[in-house]
């Protein structure tokens, strides 16, 4: 597996060149990279097989037009990125993974991962597209294969006792994160949503788990002590908004940042890199613990799913236990599953009396000054 | 305060109106935004002096895609707040369905008890706004009203694109056939009806008076096209082009100075 630097290394940011030695080190030391685009993938497996999982979705316009070499235009912004830093060995974390493990989830990722799987080996897990049936049963035969197809390729054995305790840590990060989000359901809220997020999406990118469960209770020491001081103190006028739809990593700051410049604050997201991924824990004392694995994951609630009770469900649930007052969706253009789903989200809205906006963007700035009109509006009408 | 002034920097032409304390409307003033808006902003204010109107006795609110760039003004309001003070001020009514067919954007505007209860907006795209019959229009040798009057002689022609770029090639290859300009004006103005109408339908109008707010108020034949395309009639004025600028003056009653 090739550990050098890629040839354009130098025209790099410091902090993209940081992040390329970081892998590196990594792949140094023995370890292995496993590349992952979704919140379905089992990392407890990847920890317990000895890899090193992180995050490959991409968040910048940058490697769109390289992409658009092999991808139609109106695609999703994300899975166009994504490909577009593996297609031009900009991405530190897929030109050194040894594996990227996908998933079945939407059309434009299913395909773009054959193409994928030409650049970097690529393996697809067969995720069911909803509850109903031997859905579940599928799905932990699916995580069974996956854990051969680890041991058989690289040679590694994962052992019960390995995957109870990745469980266990993983447990311990979701748990971490939970605890920073929840004090959002103080009123006023103890943080800013963007702060929130980066926090949550920056913790993905350190490597051990005992880093990430740090970064994460480091932050939640800080704005306790703060918030008991009286310091940063967030206005009790500011308007309580629920953030749901797509990944937002690439679009944060004409949403996150314009919602909390224009008398809003952020107090949940539902999304991908928020709530919805971890509010379920895995169950370590079960005796088929890759069937607890499996339990785990596939009853996240995404607009993959048809149909979504799941997401249905915890909207419900969330509106209430974080004293929501309005709901913001954030969709990526040409992402079919959330955009189709935002009719029967605005629909749920109405029956609850909930006000509500969806959002349709990419990742350009061309419309920066109309999301900017449309969330001021939405903020002046709550 | 003696005046309660409210400025609408759109995109293409700027509003203004100037209210007394009995909220009747005693100036209003339109003029092209031009490439400043700041320059726009400072032009007005100088019209405002030129009528004895000075920003010291007003309470001023600003809308529009420009208004940040009023810097007398007091307060700074979303145009879709104002479009729909704006409606109820014109209709009379508190319970409106207010459509604004803009330079740039294409507002559809819910409105209860006086209050916006729902709005959508189109995104990324110009086809059914102000600006698409614009481009079709200098594409056609004429102006906006003159294509909207012509279009009324036309039919049986569409325009299927919904890219403002692709439908001007569909009209030039159009015109490339021989078709009618009377033809091709009722494909254009069919076009933005029916983008607009698809719109409109995606909140509920339940019942509620339908008023268009905007620079095509006085469009008569678009206007009918569209009460046929949602089967109700819609309603409009003249001054229904200053309707945001009318909803700022509205919100400018609230502030303190």
């Amino acid at each position: 597996m090739n550990d050098k630097l890629p040839l354009n290394f130098e025209e790099f940011s410091e902090q993209r060149k940081a992040g390329f030695l970081r892998v590196k080190k990594v792949k140094e030391d023995g370890g292995h990279v496993a590349g992952t685009f979704c919140t379905y993938t089992p990392v407890e497996i990847l920890d317990a097989a000895g890899f090193t999982p992180v995050s490959l979705c991409g968040m910048s316009a940058e490697t769109i037009p390289d992409a658009e070499v092999h991808l139609p235009k109106n695609l999703c912004p994300l899975v166009k990125s994504s490909y577009g830093f593996a297609v031009s060995d900009k991405c530190p974390y897929t030109y050194f993974a040894d594996l990227i493990v996908a998933e079945t989830t939407c059309d434009a990722k299913k395909k773009m991962y054959e193409l994928l799987n030409k650049i970097k080996p690529t393996y697809v897990l067969h995720l069911p597209q909803g509850l109903a049936g031997e859905a579940r049963e599928a799905w932990r035969k699916e995580l069974y294969r996956f854990k051969a197809y680890l041991e058989d390729t690289f040679g590694v054995e994962i052992t019960d006792e390995a995957l109870r305790k990745a469980s266990e840590e993983r447990n311990a990060e979701r748990r971490a994160k939970l605890d920073l989000m929840e004090l959002q359901k103080n009123v006023p809220p103890m943080l800013k949503g963007l702060d929130m997020y980066t926090t949550l999406e920056g913790s993905g990118f350190l490597f051990e788990n005992d880093q990430r469960i740090a970064s994460l209770k480091g932050l939640e020491k800080k704005v306790k002590d703060e918030y008991a001081e009286g310091k940063n103190l967030i206005s009790v006028n500011e308007k309580r908004i629920l953030v749901t739809g797509c990944p937002i990593g690439g679009v944060l700051h004409k949403t996150v940042k314009a919602i909390e410049e224009s008398g809003g604050v952020v107090v949940c997201f539902e999304n991908c890199t928020g709530i919805k991924a971890i509010r379920k824990q895995v169950d370590v004392e079960a005796e088929d613990i890759i069937g607890a694995i499996a339990d785990r994951y596939i009853d996240i609630g995404c607009a993959v799913m048809t149909p979504d009770p799941n997401r249905m469900e915890l909207l419900k649930e969330l509106i209430a236990e974080y004293n929501i007052e309005g709901v913001i969706e954030i969709d990526l253009q040409a992402c079919t599953p959330y955009c189709v789903e935002a009719f029967t989200i605005s629909a749920l809205m109405k029956e609850i009396g909930m006000p509500y906006m969806a959002i349709e963007t990419d990742y350009s700035t061309s419309d920066s000054g109309q999301l900017l009109t449309r969330i001021e509006a939405f903020l002046e009408r709550l | 305060m003696k005046y309660f002034i409210g400025i609408d920097i759109g995109s293409t032409c700027s509003k203004t109106v100037v209210m007394d304390e009995n909220k009747n409307l005693i100036h209003k003033l339109l003029m092209p935004t031009g490439w400043s808006s700041i320059d726009t902003a400072e032009n007005i204010l100088k019209a405002l002096n030129e009528n004895g109107i000075s920003a010291e006795e007003s309470a001023i609110v600003a809308t529009g895609y420009g208004r940040v760039s009023v810097p007398y003004a007091d307060k700074s309001v979303t145009e879709i707040t104002c479009h729909a003070k704006g409606a109820c001020f014109l209709s009379g009514s508190d319970d409106v369905f207010a459509i604004d067919i803009g330079g740039q954007d294409t507002k559809i505007i819910s409105i209860e008890n006086g209050a916006v209860s729902d709005f959508l907006m189109n995104d990324k795209c110009s086809a059914g706004t102000g600006r698409f019959l614009e481009i079709m229009a200098n594409t056609l040798s004429l102006r906006p009203e003159e294509l909207c009057i012509l279009a009324e002689k036309g039919s049986g022609v569409s325009i299927s694109s919904m890219c403002t770029v692709f439908a001007e090639s569909e009209v030039i290859s159009l015109i490339g056939k021989g078709e009618s300009r009377e033809n091709i004006a009722f494909a254009v103005v069919d076009s933005i009806v029916k983008k607009v109408s698809s719109q409109a339908k995606r909140l509920s109008i339940g019942g509620r008076p339908v008023y268009l707010t905007g620079g095509l108020c006085e469009f008569d034949f678009l206007i009918r096209s569209l009460s046929d395309e949602l089967g109700l009639k819609v309603k409009s004025s003249p001054d229904a082009r200053f309707a945001g600028a009318i909803g700022a003056a509205l919100s400018a009653f609230k502030v303190k100075k």
